[in-house]
């Protein structure tokens, strides 16, 4: 029965976290590409319209994968968390079905228009079906994240005798106080991984002496969005994110935070420590006074509650995971702004493609906000257990009943070794798009 | 509420089969049939723009399916595992067989990409005749064994097979001898269909060998659904049952007979789309029909002790279903407004749209 549940999770964890990598980078893309087929309408200069067709490549295969991994995604709530859709299909099928009506077909119709058209249909109207494609990507990631709040923070629902849960009311689905500052902080983040890729292949071109002009439009592009959504990750999003697991998930911040003991007179804020739950406290701990107290309420003295004010059956099951994801993605995001801070400061200086210590880190750069959005969801999800329905419904009667562990194992390993393969060929073909680079696309 | 959202998931299938079969049907003459450069090429060509907007109706359906029914989603995604995961992996073969094809210049990398999409699609065709298959024959609901439930009541799990591939054993598999020729029906029929579409969208030189491919595996459709027929008789003592208790149900098996036959005269046919037309109209009026037969069971039990599945006891509750018709309207509404412009602008004989080498 352990065995089960825990092939279960692996097969969603796994499964999931590689399908994040390709969305989370198109979501972003997408509106930058909007940007430069915009900015080629509106200044006829070729090399925007040149710059669009560039990534429009990499967002075609990058597109491709999200697409074959994603399938996955919805047919696993059936296959592997039979119970769970059985209990709450009612509800989180109103979302998952709306994202399959509204945004796939939009996408997928687009996609095939925006890739293929451009002679057919003429300058103008490319550019829309790129918008679609756009809005198609966010409308998605909106629905997505709707069912995930839902499941966070259930709202409009009421819970029958034989313990389904049933809608009693559409619009608090989105209207869920969990929604939108988590959509936003989410699609801001979406952007910075966009914004680091683009800068960081023209980083690359810059320091590789090729396609010299695009390497320059590229970094500043890169850098601008990249400084903006980063901020905007922080701040308003990420504080509002926050502030809704404090209200409504306690244990849960604790966790994540590290802190074990409510202190008295405000708490700290951990920047470095390994939680040690043998002991309930953590090792080798740096940490700044009553910094914790004051972000969370504006107060320094305020009191925050620790670990120990909560019955342990309601913990996280993984306390040194959630704090570990936490800690990272806070980590990776104050880095993010202050190198593009530093990189604004020297592009207003116009020095910024000259200054070769920021270029080789922007390139350097490139896998840590795949790395920052993947342990942001963690700390969602971590977060969220031992629940599938905060408070509602535990992880543990959700999975399939009839499903041995011995069958779903056997789809794990089919699925390492697949997306392994697509993993492989992934970056062989994106590898071979960037080096050919975008002067050299067919017309 | 429950009939209305069986109808919209039931035509959300077909058009699905309709729409991805042709993808399919294309795969497996690309296959069998394509030996030249340029025939690969009006083949790919033809289905490039439209694939992943047509394998979307699997995804939307099986959303709606979860949304309207979620019992029924629980219960046979679970119960299906091995099969429902298989086809994902053969979806993503599908996939990146059309899509990489075109990327590298290589004759060994182009090989590769042409088999992995032919056999993919003649797999999915094959599986999706078989799913087909065990819907109508029924699964041993909360795995009976001696007259005992072990599981609860709507729950089950098949093997792939169980050793005497027999569809009326106890401990039933995916595959027995009445699913697998439901399971040759779909490659069959979907062949024909896809050599249709390719006759209608392109001008390959393999058009008339494919007029005469579709002639003879039309006889050979025949032959074996008259024998899927009698072997369900075997299964299912009154097949016809609900025909004849409902007379205006005869609508499906004739759309499905004016298809089939009129494909007979495929060579004689002025314009390019007739086969298409006709093909669709045998896909749907199959599907239907088969559907029609079991209802309103969704999945029969071939137990005693548990009730069949019907559209009653697996729908979600009424106030989700009827909030659920206005977005579907809106949503419906847009999707045909897509499929309309993506047709409109790919209209035509495709050969030369240059698929893949974008």
């Amino acid at each position: 029965m352990e065995d089960m549940l825990f092939y279960d999770r692996m097969q969603f964890a796994f499964t999931i976290t590689f399908h994040y990598l390709f969305p989370q980078l198109t979501m972003g893309l997408s509106l930058m590409i909007v940007y430069f087929k915009w900015k080629f309408l509106k200044t006829q200069v070729k090399k925007y319209n040149d710059a669009a067709k560039f990534w429009m490549k990499i967002f075609a295969l990058n597109f491709a994968m999200g697409v074959v991994t994603g399938i996955p995604m919805e047919f696993q709530f059936g296959t592997n968390w039979a119970k769970f859709s059985e209990l709450t299909g009612g509800i989180i099928g109103q979302t998952l079905a709306m994202e399959g009506m509204f945004s796939f077909f939009l996408e997928s119709s687009f996609l095939g228009l925006f890739i293929f058209g451009e002679k057919l249909l003429g300058h103008k109207l490319h550019f829309i079906t790129g918008f679609l494609v756009f809005l198609g990507s966010w409308a998605s990631g909106f629905l997505i994240i709707a069912t995930h709040s839902w499941m966070q923070h259930p709202v409009g629902y009421e819970i029958l005798e034989n313990g389904k849960f049933v809608l009693n009311n559409f619009t608090a689905l989105f209207t869920n106080p969990w929604l939108w500052p988590s959509y936003l902080h989410n699609q801001a983040a979406s952007l910075v991984t966009a914004s680091f890729v683009v800068a960081a292949i023209g980083a690359f071109y810059i320091l590789n002496n090729k396609h010299h002009e695009f390497g320059k439009l590229f970094v500043k592009t890169g850098v601008v969005f990249g400084l903006v959504s980063s901020i905007v990750v922080a701040f308003p999003t990420g504080d509002m994110v926050a502030k809704n697991v404090v209200k409504h998930q306690p244990v849960t911040f604790a966790a994540m935070e590290g802190l074990f003991e409510t202190v008295d007179g405000g708490s700290e804020i951990v920047l470095i420590g390994q939680p040690n739950t043998l002991e309930k406290k953590l090792d080798n701990k740096i940490a700044v006074p009553n910094i914790l107290s004051f972000l969370t309420y504006q107060k320094w003295d305020a009191t925050i509650k620790g670990l120990n004010e909560f019955d342990e059956d309601v913990y996280p099951s993984n306390i040194p995971g959630l704090y570990y994801a936490y800690h990272i993605m806070v980590g990776l995001g104050t880095i993010f702004i202050g190198l593009l801070l530093i990189a604004s400061v020297q592009l207003f200086r116009k020095k910024l493609y000259n200054t070769k210590w920021i270029l080789w880190s922007l390139l350097f750069m490139l896998p840590f906000p795949y790395i920052a959005n993947t342990t942001g969801w963690y700390t969602a999800e971590l977060g969220r257990q031992p629940w599938l329905v905060y408070n509602l419904l535990r992880t543990a009667t959700g999975a399939s009943p009839t499903v041995s562990a011995g069958n779903t194992l056997f789809t794990l390993l089919g699925f390492i070794g697949l997306y392994l393969l697509l993993g492989l060929l992934f970056l062989l073909l994106v590898g071979k798009i960037i080096n050919k680079g975008p002067e050299l696309i067919k017309h | 509420m429950e009939l209305f959202w069986y109808i919209v998931l039931m035509t959300m299938l077909a058009i699905y089969v309709i729409l991805d079969g042709y993808d399919f049907g294309a795969g497996i003459i690309h296959l069998f049939f394509a030996k030249t450069e340029k025939d690969k090429k009006a083949i790919t060509s033809a289905i490039g723009p439209f694939w992943d907007a047509n394998e979307v109706w699997l995804i939307a359906a099986g959303g709606v399916l979860f949304f309207a029914f979620p019992t029924l989603y629980a219960s046979s995604f679970s119960g299906f595992y091995l099969p429902l995961i298989m086809i994902l992996w053969l979806l993503v073969f599908r996939a990146i067989g059309l899509e990489l094809r075109g990327q590298v210049h290589n004759k060994m990398w182009e090989a590769v990409w042409d088999k992995a999409f032919g056999i993919a699609s003649l797999l999915l065709a094959l599986f999706f005749g078989i799913a087909l298959g065990n819907v109508v024959r029924g699964v041993n609901l909360g795995m009976v064994t001696n007259g005992v439930s072990t599981q609860e009541a709507h729950y089950f799990f098949l093997p792939l097979w169980n050793p005497t591939f027999s569809p009326q054993a106890e401990h039933l598999g995916i595959i027995d001898w009445f699913t697998l020729l439901l399971g040759v029906i779909g490659v069959v029929a979907l062949t024909i269909h896809g050599a249709n579409w390719i006759i209608f969208k392109t001008n390959s030189s393999l058009n008339a060998t494919l007029k005469k491919v579709v002639f003879v595996l039309n006889l050979a459709l025949l032959a074996l659904i008259i024998c899927s027929l009698l072997i369900w008789h075997i299964i299912e003592p009154k097949p016809f049952h609900n025909f004849f208790k409902h007379l205006w149900l005869f609508i499906f098996p004739i759309i499905f007979f004016i298809g089939h036959f009129g494909l007979f005269k495929v060579k004689a046919f002025k314009k390019d789309g007739m086969g298409f037309f006709f093909s669709s109209l045998f896909l749907f009026g199959g599907i239907t029909s088969t559907v029609a037969s079991i209802f309103p069971k969704v999945l029969p039990s071939t137990n005693d002790v548990n009730p069949d599945l019907t559209i009653y006891n697996v729908a979600a509750d009424d106030y989700g279903l009827s909030v659920g018709i206005y977005w579907f309207i809106v949503a419906i509404v847009l999707v045909i407004i897509y499929f309309t412009i993506q047709y409109k602008v790919f209209k035509g004989k495709m050969d030369d749209v240059g698929y893949g080498e974008h």
